[in-house]
């Protein structure tokens, strides 16, 4: 979609004030993150201070500055899960994965957040892995969702590596 | 020719809506008679997926429908015309409800804000208008002058939905009293409570009622451009918003010269960041104009300077969904429901321990009891009510003693909790108190923006007391002190995230008292839920005897032999919870009240 495009949000940048969070938002979802360039472009079209647009970045949990795994695993830990045990499930979790709440595993496969609520709380205790809510579950249905979507993307990963290894064409980029 | 109508919110589709909706679409040819289409949530989270087939007057809703059942459904109600009554949840014939497994949950409800949730297809605008959507706005631009749609909103009584329940009329003539280059109305939709979701599911079901009391507002008020504040993890809400705008912009609804009116007025969506203090207004408004969402001192209050330093009208989404039908039917007619001072109905989210999960529409006053067992069928798997959580890390709970308490703006307050904006959370007898207190502020700690020192520095002291207490670390004195500090924050800090954040502990203390005593004193978790003072114990019907449990222990506490079930030693266990975790067969269990002092 043309409109939540970073480089065409940019461009048309008229100086509206109150557009540096819309940017923000829609450099991370370009990018994954906020990369350090996309700082610089922000700053030059908006004429803000590098330093204020930091402090944004860091007052707001939703931005990134760092690239994200391939899947996103987001835990519920609002009222309703935390009453169904979801204290449990992040430990679970973060024995599973290696790493702590907003870190990305070695191999770049999950990075692991908690949320304070989806919304979902009757099916408590729930988690979001990219789009798809999972509920009601229990640390032994964690650990197999985990495993199983971390077989997928490992073996999604290495056919993709096959086909372009098979391909003669010069790689672009 | 029969309606299939698939509840597609977020919790419906969490539940699996989309399968289900898939596998009626693959099973309807595409010359069919019958109708496939969407809706939004009718409330009952805890019979998703529902499906409703509408035959003129007559609708039947089933629940549970997985796809197997979607088959079995269609083959012999869809086609066959055979109605499955085993899977009916509920029968309305000529709007009245006439059946089904789960009437009870409906019946008590009085629906004016939901009204149309479940009912129509939330992305047609045709089917808003076919329910009578922007009459409202039709009559209030054409036959209405502004003072007068104040003044209705005045007799109706509505008090704002957001929590703090501020009178709508009174705040639009503040509003109307100030003039500016421009003048906004902002919508907050930062619904941010955990255990909440009734904005959200009005924004999913019926964007387009909150589309028109914005549109209502601006005309009373005389605004010049909308903002509708949604958080960034409602996706699905800001999406249909964004269908609901352009079709209201299509018909002429937003835009310049309303219906050759010669006023105008247009809304636009800010998405959140993330951040539970930009709930706050003047955060909001911070937010809105891309600074850090930080709280600003009032007054000046929004109505004569909000964002961008322009007058400003504020409200909550419910507020906002409320507006239409209190123009269409009159302030008088809404006033007829609910009490003197707090007229009108309120929508709950019920979650937690409660055996009908889901959202709920109620007269004010009725009572927490009516509420949650009358409606919500009382407490999961038949276990004790012990409290009720209201009002989110700005509340309280209020004990099962208190369950008669009419729920409204004048007597949930005296119980301590606040009416907030709709979340209530049931706690059976295996809730601690100790840790839910602990849990608020853990929530409020991370979202204090830092502004204030009492907020910043108060939370955190006083969560690394109730971390210590609940580890079986806690020391005489406490007690005291977390009041203490409780009161300080309340009073030294700005905004309404620090000055209600100490209220969970402090409505904690209040009613039980023995929880922090049994903590403190005894070194035990009564409710068995606090992992240092509890035991772990493997039931040995589920253990497989895999030995994962022990080649996790760092103490080396549980043993066995392969393939029988293992044992841990209590003694030596140290509670670290690894072996809970590392069991593939969810086969250990915390067990409480440890009596005796270690």
């Amino acid at each position: 979609m043309v409109s939540t495009d970073f480089s065409y949000r940019l461009w048309r940048h008229d100086g509206t004030p109150g557009e540096l969070i819309p940017l923000l938002q829609s450099a991370q979802e370009h990018f994954g993150y906020i990369p350090r360039r996309a700082i610089r472009y922000i700053s030059e079209v908006t004429k803000t201070p590098e330093s204020k647009i930091y402090g944004v970045i860091t007052f707001y949990s939703q931005f990134r500055l760092q690239p994200m795994g391939k899947n996103v695993i987001r835990l519920c830990t609002g009222t309703a899960c935390h009453v169904a045990n979801s204290g449990m499930l992040l430990d679970t979790l973060q024995d599973e994965l290696g790493v702590e709440v907003g870190g990305t595993t070695e191999d770049g496969v999950f990075t692991l957040f908690s949320v304070a609520c989806i919304g979902c709380c009757s099916l408590a205790p729930v988690m979001m892995v990219n789009d798809d809510t999972q509920g009601k579950l229990t640390p032994a249905a964690t650990r197999k969702i985990v495993r199983k979507i971390r077989r997928q993307t490992l073996a999604s990963e290495r056919q993709a590596q096959a086909t372009s290894d098979a391909e003669t064409a010069p790689a672009a980029d | 020719m029969r309606k299939i109508l698939v509840g597609m919110s977020t919790c419906g589709m969490s539940a699996g809506a989309k399968d289900t909706y898939a596998r009626l679409e693959s099973l309807l040819p595409a010359d069919s008679p019958h109708e496939l289409t969407i809706t939004g949530c009718i409330g009952m989270c805890f019979r998703e997926p529902l499906v409703e087939i509408r035959e003129g007057s007559t609708r039947t809703i089933y629940g549970d429908v997985d796809p197997a059942r979607a088959e079995e459904i269609f083959e012999k109600h869809i086609q066959g015309g055979q109605e499955i009554p085993e899977y009916i949840i509920y029968k309305i014939e000529d709007d009245q409800p006439t059946g089904g497994q789960e009437l009870n949950f409906l019946a008590g409800q009085q629906r004016i804000v939901l009204r149309n949730c479940g009912l129509i297809n939330p992305e047609s605008i045709d089917d808003y208008e076919a329910r009578g959507g922007y009459q409202a706005t039709r009559k209030a631009i054409a036959e209405m002058e502004p003072t007068q749609i104040i003044e209705e909103m005045k007799t109706s009584g509505l008090r704002g939905r957001g929590g703090a329940g501020f009178p709508t009329g009174l705040k639009w003539s503040f509003a109307a009293g100030y003039d500016g280059e421009a003048k906004y109305v902002v919508c907050n939709a930062d619904e941010g409570d955990p255990g909440a979701f009734m904005d959200r599911s009005v924004l999913e079901g019926d964007p387009h009622a909150v589309l028109e009391g914005m549109i209502i507002c601006a005309r009373a008020i005389g605004g010049t451009h909308g903002y509708i504040y949604c958080r960034a993890e409602y996706p699905l809400a800001i999406h249909r918003l964004e269908l609901a705008i352009e079709a209201a912009r299509e018909r002429g609804y937003l835009g310049p010269d309303i219906m050759g009116s010669g006023f105008s007025f247009d809304i636009s969506i800010k998405q959140g960041a993330g951040a539970f203090v930009c709930g706050e207004e003047t955060a909001l408004f911070a937010s809105i104009e891309g600074e850090r969402g930080m709280p600003r001192i009032r007054p000046p209050f929004p109505a004569e300077s909000g964002v961008f330093g322009q007058p400003t009208n504020n409200n909550n989404v419910e507020t906002y969904a409320n507006v239409p039908w209190i123009i269409n039917n009159g302030g008088q007619a809404y006033r007829a429901f609910g009490t003197e001072k707090s007229p009108g109905t309120k929508v709950f989210a019920l979650a937690g321990k409660i055996a009908k999960g889901g959202l709920a529409e109620v007269p004010m006053g009725m009572t927490i009891e009516e509420i949650l067992f009358g409606i919500g069928g009382g407490i999961k798997d038949g276990r004790e009510f012990k409290a009720v959580q209201m009002g989110g890390p700005s509340g309280g709970c209020i004990p099962a003693a208190l369950k008669q308490t009419p729920v409204d703006f004048e007597n949930i307050p005296k119980t301590g909790a606040i009416m907030g904006s709709g979340g209530m959370v049931v706690m059976d007898d295996t809730t601690c108190m100790v840790d839910m207190a602990r849990f608020f502020l853990t929530f409020t700690q991370d979202e204090s923006c830092g502004k204030c020192t009492f907020c910043r520095i108060g939370t955190l002291r006083m969560l690394e007391i109730l971390e210590r207490i609940t580890r079986g670390e806690g020391q005489p004195g406490d007690v005291e002190a977390l009041t203490e500090l409780g009161g300080r924050i309340k009073e030294a800090s700005l905004c309404g995230l620090g000055q209600t954040a100490p209220n969970p502990v402090l409505s904690t203390i209040r009613y039980y008292m023995d929880e922090f005593k049994a903590h403190i004193e005894d070194h035990s978790c009564p409710a068995g839920n606090c992992p240092a003072l509890v035991d772990f114990v493997i039931d040995p019907e589920k253990c497989n005897g895999c030995s994962a449990c022990a080649k996790n222990c760092p103490v080396e506490a549980i043993s066995g032999t392969l393939k029988h079930p293992f044992v841990i030693d209590t003694e030596a266990c140290v509670q670290c919870g690894k072996c809970i975790t590392s069991c593939s067969f969810d086969a250990i269990f915390k067990t409480g009240k440890k009596v005796a002092a270690r």
